[in-house]
């Protein structure tokens, strides 16, 4: 039997199932004999050579763009955080790989989530209209957002309503995109994390880096350092189970003395009235079930008709987000407990003009699972926090231009355009496309930056000159003096900035070669 | 089913391009317009000539249109369409009066099949469109080349597949999705004498060339390219061949920055016979 990681912490007995306080569970062990959480189960542990210190995100300067290569540069600065990054989200990615190539309906089983998808945003006020009588039948309070601040508004005169004044929550990226933190906050509400990684994140005052993974650009010795600092850890104990276990101890007597409790939703049935949670902690079922009050916000995305459709959701979401086949908990919230209130908010913010977008409505599809972002060659290597917007990675390319055109306007660029994020992606989302969208929109509404949109229209006109394009090539040096424009003729010349050496170009040309060797009767 | 709309679909696979072949034409009797892409012209002209001998030595009619220059794509990826619209109308007016249009790049070939939208969609268009095809996939799909005698290469080879050319052309299966293993260049490459394929960890992860990225994100794009450069070092490779000399530009730049004992072909080169 392994230590019970609550000994000492004010009502632990009520915190276990009395088989695993009486040492009786059977769950997986290691060699060593410790139990093996699903994470630890399958993947390769890491450890960092040294300290270093933790790379912080983009800077924000009002509505300015943000600029994701500057932020990835200080973040692959420090390579041990750039490597350990990369390295536990390719680890994902192919824990993804083997679950999907382990299942021999796979692609089929997208097609159908992609097409259910499809089905329910094409008919979204309907099923929001069924999906509202029944959980009022079930009997939930159902409430309406038009934006974030709405939302934000109707959560505050709940919890004032109760007389609530601690709030524990479950991960909600809905909530990140309305800034309830900060709002609850400054009106003199305690908001209590329970996603382990999400706690980490709010103690440190850092926005989640990850959709899926809030904290993954933390090495552990950040974490200790936040938890000494916060908790009054141990200096320098950077032990994983040390510190889950310290902040176990620290938070738990919060959640259980929380007023009132807030969770996302995975999915909303509409024919049912009921919403789905997964989570691997079962945070989200303390937030849910230990408070009298449990609001879910919900974006109006989240709606699939039938509880038939979970099985096509659900196969897929865990799989794809972390490579194992389920979630720890699946929770399925029909109506408020005896003596309890249920409420749900069902929030816009902006979705209803993103499904009037005909070129990017599909990106409504997304279930937030993060497989994009673990595959993305680009994330991997600048951390979430480098794009300096609620979501990062490529989904956050293609959501965040439609919160602040303005500011987001050079995240497009943050992608080779290679396209393993579309394959990836559970509801088939053709996101790199939709990237490649969006330069265009941007471009169109001259946001992409002056200096850029000139050097492509020279190079656009030089390009479709031929004779004064060949007159350019012919020159000493020609081809590093005109071409490639976009590339060398950078006032930067970033080509070599970093770590690159410049081709070296040949005395001739194919051009040339081919009129000295060929020229069938050419003309120049 | 028009080129375009190929790229409305979160399928990569559900968009797979149309492959037309001239059934009722044999090739000897086709007209064949080569196009070398602008990099390729100022920087790897060998490839660009590997490329003609090769299909001359396939007993094809080839010509090089004298004025083309650039397939667009600098300029649309980075969303700039209308300042491309002048660079495409070029390349059609040089290219439309051809059977076949071979481009030894997988990228250029993309972009003209995928992406060549900023201008008026006419026949001649939408002829270009349909019969461009980059070099892998003519001499795999259309001439279905089973033997390549003059070539031999006694070499260890990491082949790079271009993200364009296997996630939008389909030269190779993607890791990703759950279909049969295929690779038509490795397929090509197969038939040379001596050649050794060698696999490196992480076989379809970009390289970070991509286009005007390279540019815009230098870090990202070094730091990606020094990654690839290690993946073939590990792999113990000799040589890194590719079917885009775009993405071998980049990896040589970053190999030599670290001198790593690296060299680079474009696979028209290998499949030539050049001696290497």
């Amino acid at each position: 039997m392994t230590e019970i990681p609550l000994r000492g912490v004010p009502h632990a007995d009520r915190l276990l199932h009395p088989e695993l306080a009486g040492g009786q569970d059977e769950s997986a062990r290691a060699e060593d004999g410790a139990r093996l959480s699903h994470g630890e189960g399958n993947s390769q542990p890491l450890q960092p050579r040294r300290d270093e210190p933790q790379p912080r995100g983009a800077k924000a300067h009002g509505s300015r763009p943000i600029n994701h290569d500057e932020a990835a540069a200080r973040f692959i600065d420090a390579p041990e955080h750039e490597k350990m990054h990369d390295a536990r989200l390719w680890d994902l990615r192919s824990k993804r790989d083997g679950q999907a190539h382990a299942i021999p309906e796979w692609e089929t089983l997208r097609e159908l989530a992609s097409q259910i998808k499809g089905h329910t945003l094409a008919n979204l006020a309907d099923y929001l209209e069924q999906f509202e009588a029944a959980a009022m039948a079930n009997g939930v309070h159902v409430h309406w957002a038009a934006d974030g601040a709405e939302h934000n508004r109707i959560v505050l005169g709940l919890l004032r309503d109760h007389g609530a004044r601690s709030l524990i929550k479950s991960k909600s990226m809905l909530t990140e995109e309305t800034g309830m933190r900060e709002f609850l906050g400054e009106n003199g509400i305690e908001l209590i994390e329970t996603d382990l990684g999400e706690r980490i994140q709010q103690l440190d005052h850092e926005a989640p880096s990850h959709i899926v993974v809030p904290a993954v650009h933390k090495l552990r010795s950040d974490v200790s350092q936040v938890f000494e600092r916060t908790l009054g850890a141990e200096p320098g104990n950077d032990d994983v189970h040390y510190l889950a276990r310290t902040q176990r101890e620290a938070t738990r007597p919060l959640i259980l003395d929380a007023d009132a409790g807030l969770t996302g939703a995975n999915f909303a049935v509409a024919e049912t009235g009921a919403f789905v949670v997964c989570t691997n902690e079962g945070n989200a079922d303390l937030s849910a079930n230990v408070p009298p009050l449990h609001i879910a916000s919900i974006g109006i995305e989240k709606l699939i008709p039938r509880v038939e459709h979970l099985g096509v959701f659900i196969r897929m979401l865990s799989r794809s987000a972390l490579g194992s086949p389920i979630t720890q908990y699946t929770s399925y919230f029909h109506r408020p407990r005896g003596g309890g209130e249920m409420h749900i908010v069902l929030v816009d913010n902006g979705r209803s003009t993103r499904l009037g977008m005909e070129e990017f409505w599909t990106s409504l599809k997304c279930i937030r699972c993060g497989a994009c972002m673990n595959t993305c060659p680009v994330y991997r290597r600048s951390g979430g926090l480098s794009y300096g917007a609620v979501y990062s990675g490529p989904i956050g390319l293609i959501l965040d231009p439609t919160f602040d055109k303005r500011k987001y306007s050079h995240l497009p660029f943050a992608s080779t355009l290679n396209g393993s994020c579309t394959n990836v992606c559970p509801v088939k989302i053709n996101i790199h496309e939709q990237i490649y969208g969006w330069r265009k929109v941007l471009a169109e509404e001259h946001q992409i930056g002056v200096g850029k949109q000139g050097l492509m229209m020279g190079a656009g006109a030089f390009l479709a000159q031929p004779l004064a394009y060949r007159a350019g090539m012919v020159a000493a040096d020609g081809a590093l003096k005109v071409l490639p424009e976009f590339v060398v003729a950078n006032p930067l010349n970033p080509w070599t900035a970093r770590g690159r050496d410049m081709p070296e170009a040949p005395r001739q040309t194919f051009h040339s070669w081919y009129k000295a060797n060929r020229g069938k009767g050419e003309p120049s | 089913m028009s080129p375009a709309a190929t790229i409305t679909t979160g399928d990569s696979a559900a968009a797979a391009p149309m492959i037309s072949t001239l059934a009722d034409k044999p090739l000897g009797r086709c007209r064949i317009g080569l196009f070398v892409p602008c990099y390729m012209d100022a920087f790897e002209p060998a490839a660009g000539i590997a490329t003609l001998e090769l299909l001359e030595r396939l007993g094809l009619d080839v010509t090089y249109p004298f004025d083309q220059t650039c397939c667009g794509q600098p300029m649309v990826n980075s969303g700039c369409h209308k300042e491309a619209a002048g660079t495409q109308a070029l390349l059609v007016r040089e290219f439309a009066e051809f059977d076949y249009i071979v481009v030894p790049s997988g990228s250029c070939t993309h972009q003209i099949r995928c992406h060549m939208t900023a201008i008026e969609q006419t026949p001649q268009v939408a002829h270009v469109r349909a019969r461009v095809y980059d070099l892998v996939e003519f001499l795999h799909d259309v001439m279905k080349v089973d033997a390549f005698p003059w070539a031999r290469f006694d070499h260890k080879v990491s082949y790079h597949d271009n993200c364009n050319a296997m996630r939008g052309l389909f030269h190779t299966a993607m890791s990703e999705l759950n279909q049969p293993y295929f690779s038509k260049p490795r397929d090509l490459l197969a038939k040379v004498a001596g050649l050794e394929l060698v696999h490196i960890a992480r076989p379809d992860e970009c390289c970070g060339f991509g286009g005007t990225f390279c540019v815009f994100e230098p870090a990202v794009s070094v730091k990606m390219g020094h990654d690839k450069v290690d993946d073939h070092v590990q792999a113990k490779a000799d040589y890194v061949v590719s079917a885009d000399s775009s993405c071998l530009l980049h990896q040589k730049g970053c190999a030599d920055q670290v001198g790593a004992p690296l060299k680079f072909l474009h696979i028209a080169q290998v499949l030539n016979g050049d001696a290497a």
